[in-house]
């Protein structure tokens, strides 16, 4: 089992006050919180800094494992002492802070595992509902536009026959319906962890995220596309193929278009009641000058068509 | 070993199309009545509609989850959490754009 460096983790030097312990605590607790933070291992890093306080905040648990020196380090390969479990009894686990399962080898081992998912505002009677599960899928804007079937791979606490906790790798299958958004959660009830004496599992959350699009953004149901244009399809007005999630459609370009100017597919976004709308953005490009004819032609537009598109700027 | 199941799950989406009772917002988080009415006398959700009996939809299940790790974890109060998620919920409409 691999040692745990807590103060390392908390950022704090081993002679730190408990007040230091808890200022460290509060200030990567809200930079890491998972529903506060965009960084990427937030949730494992919360989780870790959770643990660490844990240990620190509470005098009793803190002396206990200072017995093991500075001179652990973290990673390293851990046994406690023989004698340990004679000497101290945590027989509360992790009650303060709940979410069973959540700390480590190296906690349960030296404070026993934690009870249940106890929320401090659960109230008790050994009924308690198990621990909901948090995990998000990252899926193509096409799957949910048109409903999809994903297998996930989570880890889930399950209780084994004796009744301590374990975490165990599990497969599922989700159905992903038409018409999610990004940011959304999808619920699965009774797929978290187990519950105690009796009480319901706790339930599954999937937080849905999108794929980057090579050329889709989604906003909510609305779906974004830049579409280039020639500056004659832009000028003239022409129809052209736009590409939606529900296959190609034809756009009529308003004669006199520019670039930046914004049409409206109704409908044609991620379906629902109502279905979102697909906003195509016009953006004229001009491909090099290929030829001398085509240069001549350019050049008769120049002096046909005299106009001051920088007239506003005064110049 | 990992177990493969055949069958395909089907959660639900929770946006504002569905609906929890009391009972059922209480069960999704854990908490009970008590919690929830201290909540949306601070603001943190709102009932779907005043009627008789209170209703919520699927996206308040989230807020409140949210609001209540928030305050379990930073140790701030409802009007805190209602404000942190106010301001999460404005950021990240900002970056969308």
């Amino acid at each position: 089992m691999e040692f745990k460096d807590y103060y390392k983790i908390l950022g704090v030097d081993r002679a730190a006050s408990k007040d230091d312990i808890k200022r460290a605590y509060r200030r990567l607790a809200r930079k890491y919180h998972p529903d506060v933070s965009k960084e990427a291992d937030a949730e494992a890093r919360f989780k870790e800094m959770k643990e660490a306080y844990e240990v620190l905040k509470d005098p009793e648990k803190r002396s206990a494992y200072d017995q093991f020196g500075a001179n652990w380090k973290a990673g390293q390969d851990f046994q406690p002492p023989p004698n340990w479990r004679r000497e101290y009894s945590f027989s509360d686990g992790a009650q303060s802070f709940g979410d069973a399962g959540q700390f480590s080898d190296f906690f349960e081992t030296l404070f026993g595992q934690s009870r249940g998912g106890g929320f401090s505002f659960r109230t008790g009677g050994g009924r308690m509902k198990g621990e909901d599960v948090n995990a998000t899928i990252s899926i193509p804007i096409e799957d949910a536009h048109r409903g999809a079937s994903r297998t996930i791979s989570l880890d889930v606490p399950e209780a084994d026959a004796s009744g301590a906790v374990r975490r165990r790798q599990k497969m599922l299958n989700v159905k992903i319906p038409a018409g999610v958004t990004a940011g959304k959660r999808i619920r699965l009830e009774k797929q978290g962890g187990p519950g105690y004496g009796g009480s319901p599992a706790g339930d599954l959350y999937l937080a849905v995220e999108f794929e980057p699009h090579p050329f889709y953004r989604a906003d909510g149901r609305d779906i974004h596309l830049e579409l280039p244009v020639t500056p004659w399809e832009a000028a003239l007005g022409r129809k052209v193929v736009v590409p939606t999630l529900g296959g190609p459609v034809d756009l009529q370009i308003p004669a006199g278009s520019s670039s930046g100017k914004i049409l409206r597919l109704k409908g044609r976004g991620l379906p629902g009641k109502p279905a979102g709308d697909q906003y195509v953005e016009l953006k004229v490009v001009v491909t090099p000058v290929g030829g001398e004819k085509i240069q001549e032609l350019y050049e008769a537009l120049e002096r046909e068509h005299d106009v001051n598109p920088r007239a506003k700027l005064g110049v | 070993m990992p177990d493969r199941s055949r069958t395909s799950l089907r959660g639900i989406v929770l946006d504002e199309q569905v609906t929890f009772t009391l009972h059922e917002l209480c069960l999704a988080c854990g908490i009970q009545t008590e919690l929830v009415v201290e909540m949306v006398d601070e603001g943190v959700i709102e009932p779907a509609q005043a009627g008789t009996e209170w209703q919520f939809r699927g996206d308040s299940v989230v807020r409140a989850q949210r609001a209540l790790r928030l305050v379990r974890d930073l140790d701030l109060n409802w009007p805190g959490a209602a404000l942190a998620l106010d301001l999460l919920d404005e950021l990240e409409r900002l970056q969308k754009r």
